[in-house]
């Protein structure tokens, strides 16, 4: 309607329709105010325009000459700066002016709309007939009704140029305005308070001094001005997301490059305290999570992360090899109108679903158990578990089965698995999935997977997949935002722990073809993985191995405060931003020795609390260096059994226990012990019938099998001759000296390392001998100095212990055995 | 977890039987290894003896399923097969119906299948025969009864009948899943 719209025609003259032919932009540029001016929200283009006309103000005059006939470019129209970029120096000096008394700026918003001026500055032959597009609205102005607007309210500035609809509206604004004015108020107070308060206004104008007639595409870098209280208050009261995001970007931009970009005054902590706020509120964590994830992710690395728990993974599949292949199956699938790829290298069997014309968990093929809905993430613990055919394999934690039918598929179903959870719920999917999938060799148990070795142990592999705090699947469940705390970390960390030394002590380390664990969680955060990993590694005789994933990144050997052995780089995270999968945490376990470790916690609690001699033995035990640890957690193993068995004979006989200590504290003093203790134990048990043996018995078992023969000494009267008799032979065992040869032990790690070391035990024990009175009352208070096998504690006493002792030892003995 | 008695193995034997005749016995001497049916919690399970060893440590309380389970017993200790033995019966069944593309969705969700969608059939099945049916890929989709629905008839009473319908048995299908969703076959 009105007059046909010709851009390319040339618009002449002087006078108000002439003006009103470069279009509205022009108009309004001369009163629009500067980005931002306008309330917090966007501005629409009738508020752009009537901003630019604001701006333009009494410049426009200088300008129209400049601009004869260019072509319009509406396409490098900014937002925000609508028409607008007719604009010199002095236009700037009127924008400011008309900044200040509005008192509605925001630095960081007018920065960026005067940045974009500046840039139109430089474009000025372009913009000059944007406003040929508004053309025909401008012609209609004159017939339009006043839509109530009064002209007289409203600044001079703005004059008879506007429409009068623009009238209207910018007299509402003004009304909003004065109600919003405490709003403003504040601002007008935070401005004044903040010195640099006129370094965004001046550096612009100096900017478009100097850039004349540069053309620059990059944002000028403006110093960052922190927000003060009042400002936050507001915020918090109604968050504006955009001006939130863009602060962040500001924040992170600062931090970068921190020590050139610094507000002064404000330290690094301010900066980072206001990020983790606005990161809070702009993408609605907790502000524990995430400060967590603050520590754990540098600040480029942070966001991504965060953007990328907003988006969903990808929809991935696993094809089951027991029935199908991949080539037909994605043949067949993008018959039915799903569009699909294969996943990736490392993947032989995954294949990922862009999009689908039918339900992709509903297709014949589905239910047919062609392949399983399964994220990416969660292939990889079995691609690193690496199950073998024909072995037994624990699933502790299996729901809702699609791990376990990886692993039955990669075993072709033979062997056999064992698939535990404990939610009883889940467990129901377990059995569809795993009968959909035709999965054959499995047995689905309901298990609190910390029963697991009592309940049934020796697998050959073990896959834990913990239950978790779940921060790697934030995108599938963002409740998990805000619903973790400290107190939910840590009990998860704990419940990890256990269920994770259960695992270990399910693996069976002398399988032939395994001997694996693989412990893996859903979950980013360090107390969850590599903490719990490095406890099992201190606790278990267990180390860790690659996983076999060329993929992922390492996992940490140290964080904050916190130092974990190095052997965790063989781990492996994977990131939402990084990897394009859900947070994964994998570590592979190798169990080199079926024994566990007897922790000296656990001995000394055992025994009689105040037992000085058994901080020496603990000492001793401990210089022992790794190699040697088989034999000494063997002894402790021994010492254990050793301890209950003195412990029931110790009303009964004081010397016994006196010899017990002894014996018990040269037994630790033996590293190295290549047979089982246990073994010994037993042996001795059986020999344990004749007294003339029973010293023999109680050598321990580390003596060589020759010094025991000589040790079976008949019965000495004295057991100081006996010792002696036994020192003389260079039997290691028979230290009589009861302290003595534990500080001797204590004192001298070395000789541990030397299993034969008789002549100087023979040395020892003589010197000890003098003593031997003084200890011996000493150590009679001690009743649990379980360092030795408890058979030793035996021997000395057999000459002078009436049999029912025997018995009870052996019964003792048997049962330590059995237990340990 | 128990093995079945005697009454219990005839009854689930003879609903076997139905569709896979006498070769019984396959299924019990496989190749692969021995094979045996144990019932727990009213449900049949068919394990190899490997399996069987592992399971005998669990506690029957915390058992939940193992090996394959074929079916369950009915209060009223009927035998109800269940499609999850379908693997099973499949390569033993003595009467097959392979069903035409078109009305393979149809089935799948649920609803009987009529003559016209039967691609083959095997020879001389008779009325109320167990046959396993096929895709035409030879994919087993399910076990049916065969109804006749007109005029019985003599001899090749199939190719007589105006009118077939398998009732379908099969207890997993799209219909369980999505209730009344309509595909483009």
């Amino acid at each position: 309607m009105g007059r046909k719209l010709d851009p390319a025609k040339e618009k002449r003259g002087p006078g108000r329709k002439a003006r009103k032919q470069k279009g509205a932009e022009t108009e309004v540029a001369r009163f629009l105010p500067a980005a931002g001016d306008e309330s917090s929200k966007r501005l629409s283009s009738r508020a752009r325009k009537r901003a630019a006309k604001r701006r333009l103000g009494s410049a426009e005059a200088l300008e129209m000459p400049k601009f004869p006939g260019a072509k319009p470019f509406p396409g490098k129209l900014p937002k925000g700066v609508s028409g607008g970029a007719v604009q010199t120096p002095g236009k700037k000096g009127a924008q400011s002016l008309l900044r200040a008394s509005q008192g509605k700026k925001r630095p960081a918003p007018t920065h960026s709309s005067e940045e974009e001026e500046e840039e139109d500055d430089s474009e000025e032959d372009d913009v000059v007939n944007q406003g040929g597009l508004w053309d025909s609205e401008d012609s209609d102005a004159d017939m339009i009704d006043d839509y109530g607007a009064d002209s007289t309210s409203e600044d001079d500035d703005e004059g008879e140029e506007l429409l009068p609809i623009e009238r209207a509206a910018r007299k509402q604004k003004a009304q909003e305005a004065v109600a919003g004015s405490q709003w403003s108020e504040e601002e007008t107070e935070e401005e004044e308070e903040e010195a640099e308060e006129e370094s965004p206004e001046s550096g612009p104008q100096k900017n478009d001094e100097t850039d004349g007639g540069l053309q620059i595409n990059v944002d000028e870098e403006e110093p960052f001005v922190l927000p003060s209280a009042g400002e936050m208050e507001q915020d918090a009261q109604t968050p504006d997301l955009q001006r939130i995001h863009k602060r962040i970007q500001d924040i992170v931009a600062v931090l970068r490059d921190f020590g050139t970009q610094r507000e002064e005054g404000r330290s690094r902590s301010e900066y980072l305290h206001r990020l983790q706020k606005d990161l809070a509120t702009y993408y609605s964590y907790g502000d524990f999570l995430l400060g967590k994830l603050m520590d754990l992710f540098p600040l480029s690395e942070l966001v991504e992360f965060l953007e990328a728990n907003e988006v969903p993974r990808p929809i991935t599949l696993r094809t089951n090899t027991l029935k199908t292949r991949r080539r037909d199956l994605a043949q067949a699938l993008i018959n039915r109108g799903v569009n699909l790829d294969p996943l990736g290298k490392w993947s032989k069997t995954g294949l990922v679903v862009y999009d689908s014309s039918v339900p992709i968990g509903a297709t014949p093929e589905y239910l047919a158990g062609h392949y399983m809905l399964q994220g990416a993430s969660s292939m990889l613990p079995v691609m690193a578990l690496a199950p073998q055919e024909h072995e037994r394999i624990l699933d502790m934690c299996c729901a809702p089965g699609g791990k376990t039918s990886y692993i039955a598929q990669l075993m072709k179903n033979t062997g056999v698995i064992l698939a535990n959870d404990a939610n009883a719920e889940r467990l129901k999917s377990v059995v569809g999935n795993l009968h959909r999938l035709g999965v054959t060799n499995t047995i689905i148990s309901h298990y609190d997977g910390r029963q697991f070795p009592k309940v049934v142990g020796g697998f050959d592999r073990v896959l834990l997949d913990a239950p978790c705090s779940g921060t790697g699947v934030i995108s599938k469940d963002p409740a998990v935002k805000t619903n973790k705390d400290e107190k939910d970390i840590l009990r998860c960390a704990h419940l990890q722990k256990e269920l994770l030394l259960s695992a270990i002590d399910s693996v069976n380390a002398t399988s032939k073809t395994g001997g694996y664990l693989v412990y893996c969680t859903c979950s980013i955060m360090v107390e969850e993985n590599e903490w719990v990993v490095d406890y099992a590694l201190k606790k278990r005789n267990v180390r860790l191995v690659p996983t076999g994933l060329d993929f992922g990144q390492e996992g940490f050997t140290r964080f904050r405060e916190r130092r974990f052995h190095p052997t965790l780089r063989s781990t492996r995270r994977f990131y939402p931003h990084t990897h394009n999968m859900d947070g994964f945490f994998i570590a592979k376990f190798k169990k080199f020795s079926n024994s566990i470790p007897q922790s000296q916690t656990g001995n000394s609690a055992a025994s009689t609390p105040t037992n000085l001699d058994l901080p020496e033995v603990k000492d001793q035990m401990t210089p022992k260096p790794k190699g040697s640890s088989h034999p000494a957690k063997k002894a402790r193993v021994a010492v254990k059994a050793k301890q209950q068995l003195q412990k029931r004979q110790h009303p009964k006989k004081a010397s016994f226990q006196k010899q017990n200590g002894i014996s018990k504290g040269t037994d630790s003093s033996l590293p190295t012990v290549s047979c089982d203790t246990k073994s010994q134990a037993s042996s001795k048990l059986q020999d344990s019938s004749q007294p003339a043996q029973k010293a023999e018995v109680i050598r321990g078992p580390k003596v060589p099998r020759k010094l025991k023969q000589q040790s079976a000494m008949p019965q000495a009267s004295k057991k100081v001759g006996f010792r002696k008799q036994n020192a003389s032979r260079g039997t290691d065992t028979e230290v009589p000296v009861l302290s003595l040869s534990k500080t001797q032990a204590a004192l001298k790690p070395e000789d541990c390392d030397q299993p034969l070391g008789n002549s100087k035990r023979a040395e020892k024990v003589k010197q000890q001998l003098p003593e031997q009175p003084f200890k011996k009352a000493a150590f009679r208070k001690h009743n649990g100095t379980p360092k030795g096998p408890e058979t030793s504690t035996v021997s000395l006493l057999s000459s002078s212990r009436p049999p029912p002792a025997k018995r009870r030892k052996s019964q003792s003995r048997g049962s330590s055995h059995l237990s340990s | 977890m128990r093995p079945l008695t005697e009454e219990e193995t005839r009854v689930m034997f003879e609903k076997i039987a139905k569709y896979i005749g006498e070769n019984l016995q396959l299924l019990v001497d496989r190749p692969d290894g021995t094979y045996c049916f144990r019932l727990h919690n009213d449900r049949v399970y068919y394990v190899s003896e490997k399996i069987l060893k592992l399971a005998a440590n669990i506690s029957g309380d915390k058992l939940v399923s193992l090996g394959t389970c074929f079916g369950k017993f009915t209060k009223t200790h009927k035998f109800r097969l269940h499609i999850t033995a379908l693997d099973y019966l499949a390569p033993y069944a003595k009467y097959k119906v392979w069903i035409k593309p078109g009305a393979e969705q149809s089935f799948l969700y649920g609803n009987h299948v009529l003559k016209s969608g039967l691609g083959r059939i095997t020879e001389n099945t008779c009325q109320y025969q167990g046959v396993v049916v096929y895709s035409m890929a030879d994919v087993p989709l399910g076990t049916h009864i065969l109804l006749r629905y007109k005029r019985p008839e003599t001899g090749n009473s199939f190719a007589n009948s105006s009118q077939v319908q398998l009732k379908k048995k099969s207890a997993y299908t799209l219909e369980n899943i999505l209730p009344g969703k309509i595909w483009p076959s």
